[in-house]
């Protein structure tokens, strides 16, 4: 049911707005080109005649595919390919824009009573929160396609922006899979990351479900004590253990004999799992609260051991809580640098260890390649522990939300 | 039938109603008989094991990884034995000279120092102490790396005019018998222990098991200085080395310590094995007193500097509050503490400048964050769902991708400069410094940091009721008031959680800083790094790292009253 009625404005009013927006997209026009004032006028000259123009056609479709062409052609004007690709944008948004003016469209999801000056803030606040969200993404997008630069610049070049085929190339992500340094490093990830997550979700599950019993002595303090390495800043966790870890692996190395390099995975892997545990500890003590006891209970009167009904019963009830928590775990410890940076040695360097020393010493577009392919497996994972997450709740009996 | 019957009305198990029976007379009973609150208390008892029994291996490995290595990084911020270590005796002496006067120490200063930077020497230890005390006062470690070639001089002058009386002198099997003495005498054991003792803390090692010789009672009383450098070199030479006593040659300072011994003992009654040997040595006079003091002059005009003595008396104590005030740019002197010279004043300056930079970083993600929380608490739910991922992906990404990134889009040649230009907002010629400076760390760890402020604040918004605003629009508030007035008191909580975690997160921050901040944008933690890894100054290290810690921890104290720790929520 729609509260607000929409009514039609007067055109006036839709070219005064429409030329100011026209003005503003002139004047970066207009600069870069040589004369903002020239860009300003112009601009906003166009758009309101455009605006003017419009609400004469009875076809709202045929008018806004006019405006779609009339930009392109702009757009071949001024340049090439990718000047008459922002031309379809840029026309496809004038297009909308002038009927949502002209129909009043804008305010038919606003309450009636709402004033000018609400209506006015409320978009205005709507393009903040645009430019927020665009500063939030930015980053992460402009990585992904610099990574296919032919040349080793972090810039786009000209021939990129011409949507030049020979302006990509696959060459940093080759480089990537032949280097040896770089293959080396990704090795190291993918023995120390799993193997750290492993020892952190067995121990932190059982950890959590004592501690999720009713009566524990001490509760928080020990809940204290399991949170700290998430707490303490990870500079003082890696000088912490910088010592001690030394101090260890000498006397493995001395006194028990162990190779070095095995030794230097035992320091690391432990370092990382110590860092994973209040992630699982979390996760899994968060799912614990929605458990429902009575059916242990039940399972231990119809003769299951404790073990049994652990494996058969909580383990499939609670599995969800404990996946995300061990992807937590993972994403700790395949993306942690200060650590083992501290506690490792060479030969244990992972992939954000070099990259760490990329960007410090030598900086090769190849890290933008690892980059992105990063980004792949963190939007991979973030789609995995949301499903989970869903899923836990609909077990729990909850409404997915 | 009868037997039968009886013995199942004596063996049948315990029921429920045995307790109802006797509780007519006496305590509740559970089934089993006994009283039905020991029974509970038992079950309880069970109840609390098992929970500690699976808590356990991970509470000890967390205990064992984690708190051990935090703690003994604690203890190394004050420890401060190697002085003690190193130069034991000189220390033991030292305590009883007044620095605060300009009189040098006296003999019994120079001749522990000989000894036990002879031996320190010896085992190559003395450039540790040096690169120390160097931290304290620049030039003590040359002094220290210096003096350990030259000692070996003196020593080797002695040993040339002993061989001059008996060539027995430079020969082990000599200074052997003479040490061990009769046989049958008694052994001075006590100093073995002492020495292996010392030469363990020298070394830092553990020394198993007892040399084989020991030195006979009537010699160490005899020639306690002689006795004492002997062992230590018998210590050194059979556990250290392991060696054969009987073929080392004994170091130099055992000729200083004999001609000091000589100087001072009375031998004449002597009778043990080779004591014609020493008392033709007596006699002869090649065995003059040596001069410590003078030979410590020659080696270095340092060591006749009152100021050397100050400086390794002021820092002989075992624990040391050096390196803390060391951390607040001040120094330890025989004063107290005192100001550190001007040009060394940096460490404060990072402390406050580390706390500024995280109150703007927590301040922008507070403004960056208010509208992006409200804009996901106020829409619907799928498109607040889908503008979630948004602000989850950057979260998500590993840090690494988003600070090389920030690296890619910040530099002179980078994107957002070549769209300034390319817009012609900015001259090519005077692009934007946005990197290697306060402007690069503050921007990238305002987006690193975001999600941390967004998602609190986003689950205290979603809470508040939108009628409440409404209400107060009706009661005929303007937009702002019912906005300040009724909706943000509301939020205050999450605007705190998402402060303290961003500031927290904040101040310990090391790597973006170190890639985008250049010199001017690094925090305490990058300090710390460059000590750990560069100037190897460890305990400075850990007291920067314990004054973080601390500071870190009183904000998760204050966390924790106005959140809850347990409240921690993540995704």
């Amino acid at each position: 049911m729609k509260l607000t009625t929409i009514s039609r404005k007067p055109l006036s009013f839709v070219a005064a707005t429409t030329a100011a927006v026209g003005g503003l997209l002139g004047l970066f026009v207009g600069t870069a080109n040589g004369s903002g004032a020239i860009g300003i006028l112009a601009g906003g000259a166009l758009l309101a005649v455009l605006a003017l123009i419009l609400p004469r056609f009875d076809n709202e479709a045929l008018a806004r595919w006019l405006t779609v062409g009339l930009f392109i052609l702009l757009g071949s004007l001024f340049g090439g390919l990718p000047l008459m690709l922002l031309g379809i944008f840029v026309g496809w948004f004038f297009g909308w824009f002038i009927f949502w003016l002209y129909e009043g469209r804008y305010r038919a999801k606003l309450p009636p009573y709402a004033t000018a000056k609400q209506v006015l803030w409320h978009y205005t606040f709507r393009v903040i929160c645009g430019a927020i969200f665009i500063f939030l993404i930015t980053p992460i997008i402009v990585v992904m396609p610099l990574s296919f630069n032919a040349e080793d610049f972090f810039t786009f070049t000209p021939e990129m922006l011409r949507l030049d085929p020979d302006g990509y190339s696959l060459k940093h992500y080759r480089d990537f899979f032949t280097n040896n340094e770089w293959q080396r490093s990704f090795k190291n990830s993918l023995i120390i990351a799993p193997i750290a997550t492993i020892i952190s979700v067995s121990l932190g599950t059982l950890a959590a479900i004592g501690l999720s019993q009713s009566h524990v002595p001490g509760r928080r303090a020990i809940m204290a004590i399991l949170i700290s390495p998430m707490i303490v800043p990870l500079i003082i966790s890696a000088t912490g253990m910088f010592f001690f870890y030394s101090d260890i692996g000498n006397f493995l190395e001395g006194t028990v004999g162990l190779g070095k390099n095995f030794v230097g995975y035992v320091k690391v892997i432990l370092a990382h799992a110590v860092l994973g545990i209040p992630f699982v500890i979390i996760t899994v003590t968060a799912t614990l609260v929605g458990f429902d006891r009575s059916l242990t209970r039940a399972a231990a009167n119809m003769g299951a051991n404790p073990v049994t009904t652990f494996f058969r019963v909580q383990m499939p009830l609670i599995l969800p809580g404990v996946i995300s928590g061990g992807l937590f775990a993972f994403i700790t410890s395949f993306d942690e640098v200060v650590v083992v940076l501290f506690v490792g040695s060479a030969s244990q360097k992972t992939l954000p260890w070099q990259m760490f020393t990329g960007l410090r010493e030598q900086i090769s577009p190849t890290i933008l390649a690892v980059a992105t392919i990063l980004v792949v497996i963190s939007i991979a994972l973030l789609t995995t522990v949301e499903l989970l997450r869903r899923r836990s709740e609909r077990l729990r009996g909850m409404s997915p939300g | 039938m009868s037997d039968a019957s009886d013995a199942t009305t004596a063996k049948r198990g315990p029921t429920p109603d045995d307790g109802l029976k006797v509780a007519k007379s006496g305590p509740v009973l559970a089934a089993d008989g006994t009283p039905l609150k020991r029974s509970l208390a038992r079950a309880l008892r069970m109840q609390k094991m098992r929970a500690l029994m699976l808590i356990a291996p991970l509470l000890v490995f967390v205990l064992l990884s984690f708190i051990v290595p935090i703690v003994s990084m604690l203890f190394r911020s004050v420890e401060n034995e190697i002085v003690e270590n190193t130069l034991p005796y000189t220390t033991e002496q030292l305590a009883q000279w007044d620095g605060t006067t300009d009189q040098l120490p006296g003999e019994p200063v120079y001749q522990a120092l000989y000894f036990d930077m002879f031996l320190a020497a010896e085992l190559k230890r003395h450039t540790r102490l040096g690169t120390r005390l160097n931290y304290e006062s620049t030039g003590m470690s040359s002094l220290f790396r210096q003096s350990g070639r030259k000692l070996d001089d003196p020593g080797k002058d002695y040993r040339k005019a002993f061989q001059g009386v008996d060539d027995g002198w430079t020969d082990s099997a000599t200074w052997l018998s003479l040490m061990t003495g009769d046989p049958s005498a008694d052994r001075d054991t006590a100093l073995v222990k002492a020495q292996k003792a010392r030469l363990a803390r020298l070394d830092d090692t553990r020394l198993p098991g007892l040399p084989e010789f020991a030195p006979s009672t009537e010699i160490s009383e005899l020639l306690p200085l002689t006795a004492r450098t002997y062992t230590a070199f018998a210590v050194m030479t059979e556990l250290v080395d392991e060696k054969d006593m009987a073929k080392a040659k004994p170091i130099e300072s055992v000729y200083v310590a004999l001609a000091a011994d000589l100087a001072a003992a009375d031998v004449t009654g002597y009778s043990g094995p080779e004591a014609d040997r020493l008392k033709a040595l007596a006699a002869s006079g090649a065995a003059t007193a040596p001069d410590f003091a003078a030979i410590f002059a020659d080696i270095d005009k340092d060591w006749a500097n009152v100021a050397t003595w100050r400086t390794i008396q002021t820092h002989a104590a075992p624990y040391t509050s050096g390196y803390f005030l060391n951390a607040v740019d001040m120094r330890k002197t025989p004063e107290g503490a005192q100001a550190q010279p001007e040009d060394k004043r940096i460490l404060v300056k990072l402390f406050i400048r580390t706390l500024i930079m995280s109150l703007i970083i927590t301040g922008s993600c507070i403004l960056l964050g208010y509208p992006v929380a409200w804009i996901l608490a106020n829409l619907p739910m799928r498109s607040a769902n889908l503008l979630m991922i948004l602000v989850l992906l950057p979260f998500w990404t590993s840090l690494l991708v988003r600070t090389s990134a920030w690296k890619v889009m910040l530099q002179q040649q980078g994107v957002i400069n070549e769209v300034l230009v390319w817009l012609g907002m900015v001259n090519d010629a005077d692009r934007l410094v946005l990197i290697n400076n306060q402007t690069g760390t503050i921007i990238a760890m305002t987006h690193i940091l975001l999600p941390f402020m967004i998602l609190p604040m986003y689950s205290v918004m979603q809470t508040i009721q939108p009628s409440y605003l409404r209400a107060a629009k009706s009661l005929g508030a303007t937009n702002w008031t019912a906005f300040w007035r009724v909706y943000f008191p509301q939020t205050v909580p999450g605007i705190g959680a998402g402060s303290i975690l961003v500031f927290i997160l904040s101040i310990g921050y090391y790597i973006t800083p170190e890639i985008v901040g250049g010199t001017k944008g690094v925090f305490i933690s990058n300090r710390i790094a460059y000590h750990i890894s560069s100037s190897l100054n460890w305990g400075l290290a850990a007291a920067l790292g314990t004054i973080l810690l601390i500071v870190v921890l009183l904000l998760y104290w204050a966390y924790d009253k106005i959140v809850g720790i347990d409240n921690v929520k993540l995704g």
